[in-house]
């Protein structure tokens, strides 16, 4: 059952195979037993999952059931979820216990679904490894002595080690490709604004995306109907008409021009990840998809100007975070300005420290048009060349990430490098547009292969197609680490 | 030498909408503390700001009432700073691009000093701009604890900044008397300063004629227009006792203390925040069109100036009664209303309002609003003036019961017996009883002492117990003296 997609998953408990809270139970089980070794959770909270189960079990009694009612689904822990500890991978919030659901959690507790626990992140998703969590790094499933990715590595690493049959990420930067690229699990982060952002503990806000983790496009296709949806509470959340995610999945690729920008396929991009993504596209090509030579010109500058604009936001979003009304408060302290310094100096780790330092240098007086402002121009110019490459292909494809998963504590020192494991997904996060990572092979090591999958606006839905059409003719997806 | 003094007023009107800008909480106040305080108030983990259509309305109102350019496109801002009081650590607020831009107001200045005369000045305004009210911090717990309460947090203000155009006490005291008016008249500020709903800081500078601008120093948040005038007063002097002494003056923001009558600095330009503006990213920039406008436009009152000249061009009012009689929005809905029971009475319906009422609820201590007699009251007893029931001596004396005690003119006049007497038989008959009676002084008057006439009118007058209808007894009398 543990390898069951959510599809299947949906039938067995429509059917009454198995109940919900049997179903729940047997993952709470592989948690306790996997975790330990994974930290893919922060929080577990078997009482309330349990309750949500037995709450499934009675819909199905009365027959008003939907595609992921019963169904465990993880919450990565930046979602506030009422009445449970939602930490944000830091120690500021080591005690905030929210009293509301965000948006996101309550699509899924409206579907039925059953919230399993709270996944592991870096530090307010400030990171690519996973390693910034306050909780303790998240292992790569595959190799536990390798890192899953980041932000979003605690609900990959679930994912893949099969705790969970899907989870939701997060996606500021690339935190739920690259996560997804380095535990061989198929992530999409939707077009901003597709998803609310409601509850869901901001960034950097411009930036900032909700999006499904799962085994297979289909099942991704599922999450989206659920966590998709106009929504009143956030104002940069778009109203659009409801969409069926699933619809177009089964149609045929032929004729699919997919851009191939060539500074994706330049020099930084590993020889192995190179070897496995050309045979994706050479898979392509056999499903009947015309490849197009793109160009990104701009794509090059997207790390300098992601590190000026979402530190710039991150230091203002986290300013609230001050010890005042709730979450960490340093035992001792002189006056008011020493409560804030020595409560952020102590319920902050080192990189959101840096972040915060460089995104209020960046907004200081004197540096801000310098910075900002010319960070902001170029974000313009690197949209507009996704825009220029819309004209020429419908889907533009290329590498999630430079390598596959790196060792613990191997980029630790150097944070620029780790920065740089960023560098194919940062511009679809400036650019606004949706982003996809599929399974596409093995590299050095036996470690997961991500594929993106870019698309022009709200394409969502053909992105999956394009997606579910290889996972029908490959089984890169289907692969599951030992363990 | 003479000193030239230069006056900008920066006023914080509360916009008077049931909720918070950015949240559905209400801005009752004096609720019990943080009673009003919802997730956006205390600014929880993951909230997000949605604009409060009410808000823009009022400040479009105010645009429209001043003449003032209103943007099609305005920008929210966060301004970044710590203070427990600030939940968010940045206060939304609008910088470079603000909702309102340039306009004018016109105000009737009096002087302070002497016998100078009344003068009409118009004052530029540079830009009035939407944002948050922060909670207030309590002091003085028994404990010496510090408490905040956030139920103020998030009430929307209208920052309207004027140019640097008034160069007195005085003139400062006309705008802010004007804009407190106009803010009320429109129906956008209950303009109660007791309770902070209409605060003014106040800029204030010296220079010598002809020379550039003085350093200003801005004196916070006077909340009563006496306190303004002297602060306005104490730091002009000391402004020239400190240049004349030698000294110069520093930028700095100062506080007035009412107890002392002094200004204080509370913190100099050397520990002025860097507040990081940047635009919130939480907020899509505000548009309006132009329709939205026009269905403003149309809920406008006819405004203060608009009247005036209707009252002198129309009624042949004074331009100093339509002036007082505009005073407040309640002023004159309630001269208009009494002057519809006696349309062309305008100027004896101009004298009650501005004379006995005025001096009643002045003596009373109460406000138009709380005016014990009602406009048609009051309009049902200047017909009977106008249609000769009763004297004007009458008059006052229903005037008083009526504001007494209660109930309408007719009836006090029945009750009373003031229906003055307009039988010109019996006048006449009572004025030859008076020449029969004072033949000395009737000789003298005959005789060119033309003073004495006043002294038969008091007579008859006292003979007629007051009820002799005054037009008809001079007439007779003077026919009669006249021989």
């Amino acid at each position: 059952m543990i390898h069951s997609s959510l599809t299947q998953l949906g039938a067995a408990l429509r059917a009454k195979k198995i109940s919900s809270v049997e179903l729940t139970q047997s993952y709470l089980d592989r948690i306790n037993q996997l975790n330990p070794q994974l930290n893919a959770f922060i929080t577990l909270n078997p009482e309330m999952s349990l309750a949500q189960a037995r709450e499934a079990d009675t819909r199905f009694a009365s027959g008003k059931v939907g595609a992921l009612t019963g169904i465990p689904i993880a919450q990565k822990d930046i979602f506030c979820a009422k009445g449970w500890l939602t930490t944000c991978g830091s120690k500021m919030l080591h005690n905030f216990v929210s009293p509301y659901d965000a948006h996101v959690i309550s699509q899924f507790n409206n579907a039925g679904a059953v919230n399993l626990g709270k996944t592991n992140m870096d530090e307010f998703a400030m990171g690519s490894s996973n390693e910034t969590s306050h909780y303790g790094a998240v292992k790569n499933p595959w190799d536990t002595a390798r890192v899953p990715g980041g932000s979003s590595g605690g609900t990959a690493a679930a994912v893949a080690a099969r705790l969970c049959a899907a989870a939701t990420g997060t996606d500021t930067g690339g935190s739920i490709r690259q996560p997804a690229a380095l535990c061989g699990i198929s992530g999409l982060k939707p077009t901003y604004g597709v998803v609310s952002r409601y509850g869901m503990i901001a960034f950097a806000s411009s930036l900032d995306q909700a999006g499904p983790m799962g085994r297979n496009a289909e099942d991704l296709a599922l999450m989206m109907n659920v966590m998709a949806g106009f929504d009143e509470r956030d104002s940069t959340s778009l109203q659009r008409d409801k969409e069926d995610y699933t619809r177009d999945l089964n149609k045929p690729l032929t004729g699919l021009r997919i851009g191939l920008p060539k500074e994706f396929f330049a020099e930084g991009m590993g020889a192995d990840v190179a070897k496995a993504v050309e045979a994706a596209i050479a898979e392509y090509k056999k499903l009947g998809a015309v490849i197009v030579d793109i160009s990104l010109p701009n794509s090059k500058l997207s790390v300098p100007v992601y590190y000026v604009l979402a530190p710039a936001e991150a230091s203002s979003n986290l300013s609230r975070f001050d010890g005042v009304r709730y979450g960490y408060r340093a035992p001792e302290y002189g006056d008011l300005a020493d409560m804030y310094e020595k409560s952020r100096a102590q319920g902050f780790g080192a990189e959101v420290k840096r972040r915060i330092m460089i995104g209020t240098y960046v907004l200081s007086h004197g540096y801000y048009d310098a910075y900002y402002l010319q960070a902001q121009k170029i974000r313009r110019l690197i949209a507009q060349d996704f825009t220029e490459a819309y004209k020429q292909c419908d889907v533009i494809m290329g590498p999630t990430s430079p390598s596959t998963a790196f060792q613990l504590g191997e980029k630790g020192d150097d944070p620029v490098q780790m920065y740089l494991s960023d560098i194919y997904t940062i511009a679809v996060n400036l650019a606004g547009l949706p982003g996809m990572s599929i399974p596409c092979g093995f590299g050095a090591n036996d470690m997961p292969v991500g594929l993106q999958i870019i698309g022009n606006y709200f394409d969502e839905a053909r992105m999956l197609n394009v997606a579910h059409q290889f996972q029908l003719a490959t089984d890169w997806h289907s692969r599951a680490p030992k363990l | 030498m003479q000193w030239e003094i230069v006056i900008g007023l920066e006023v914080h009107t509360q916009l008077s909408t049931n909720t918070k800008i950015f949240s559905g909480a209400s801005t009752a106040f004096g609720a019990e503390p943080n009673t009003q305080a919802d997730a956006v108030s205390i600014a929880l983990p993951g909230v997000l700001p949605v604009l409060n259509k009410g808000a823009v309305e009022r400040a479009i109102k105010f645009g429209l009432a001043t003449g003032s350019h209103i943007a099609p496109r305005s920008v929210f801002a966060r301004k970044n700073y710590f203070y427990p009081d600030l939940p968010k650590g940045y206060q939304i607020s609008q910088f470079d691009l603000p909702v309102v831009g340039k306009g004018a107001l016109t105000i009737q200045v009096e002087p302070l000093s002497g016998n100078a005369k009344p003068y009409e000045k118009t004052v530029r305004i540079t830009r009035a701009h939407l944002e948050e009210d922060a909670g207030k911090s309590v002091h003085g717990d028994s404990q010496g604890v510090t408490g905040i309460d956030l139920n103020r947090a998030g009430t929307p203000l209208l920052e309207i900044v004027s140019e640097p155009d008034m160069s007195s006490a005085a003139e400062a005291v006309a705008y802010a008397k004007a804009l407190h008016t106009l803010v009320r008249w429109i129906g956008i500020c209950d303009g109660n300063m007791q309770e902070g709903s209409f605060r003014c800081d106040v800029n204030v500078s010296v220079r010598k004629p002809g020379q550039p601008l003085g350093t200003r120093r801005e004196i916070k948040n006077l909340n009563s227009f006496k306190f303004m005038q002297q602060a306005i007063d104490y730091e002009v002097q000391w402004q020239i006792d400190t240049i004349e002494n030698g000294g110069k003056v520093q930028q700095a923001t100062i506080l007035f203390n009412p107890d002392t009558g002094e200004t204080r600095a509370m913190r100099s330009k050397e520990d002025a925040h860097d507040y990081r503006y940047f635009p919130d990213p939480d907020l899509l920039p505000l548009e309006i069109s132009p329709e939205w406008i026009e269905q403003v436009r149309a809920t406008l009152p006819e405004l203060p100036q608009a009247k005036q000249a209707r009252y002198v061009n129309d009624l042949g009012l004074s331009a100093y009664d339509a002036s007082l009689l505009t005073a407040s929005r309640e002023m004159a809905d309630f001269f208009e209303a009494a002057l519809s029971a006696v349309p062309s009475q305008a100027k004896i319906c101009a004298n009650w309002m501005i004379g006995e009422v005025s001096a009643q609820l002045n003596r009373d201590g109460l406000d138009m609003a709380q005016c014990p007699i009602t406009a048609q009251q009051l309009g049902g007893m200047l017909a009977r003036i106008a249609d000769g029931t009763i004297s004007n001596s009458g008059a006052k004396d229903v005037f008083r019961t009526m504001w007494a005690e209660g109930g309408s003119a007719d009836a006090i006049i029945e009750a009373k017996g003031l229906k003055q007497v307009s039988d010109s038989g019996a006048i006449e008959a009572l004025v030859d009883e008076i020449i029969a009676g004072n033949a000395e002084k009737v000789a003298e008057y005959r005789s060119g002492k033309d003073k004495l006439f006043g002294f038969f009118v008091g007579l008859a007058m006292k003979a007629s117990k007051g009820k002799a209808n005054p037009a008809q007894l001079n007439d007779i009398l003077k026919k009669k003296l006249e021989g």
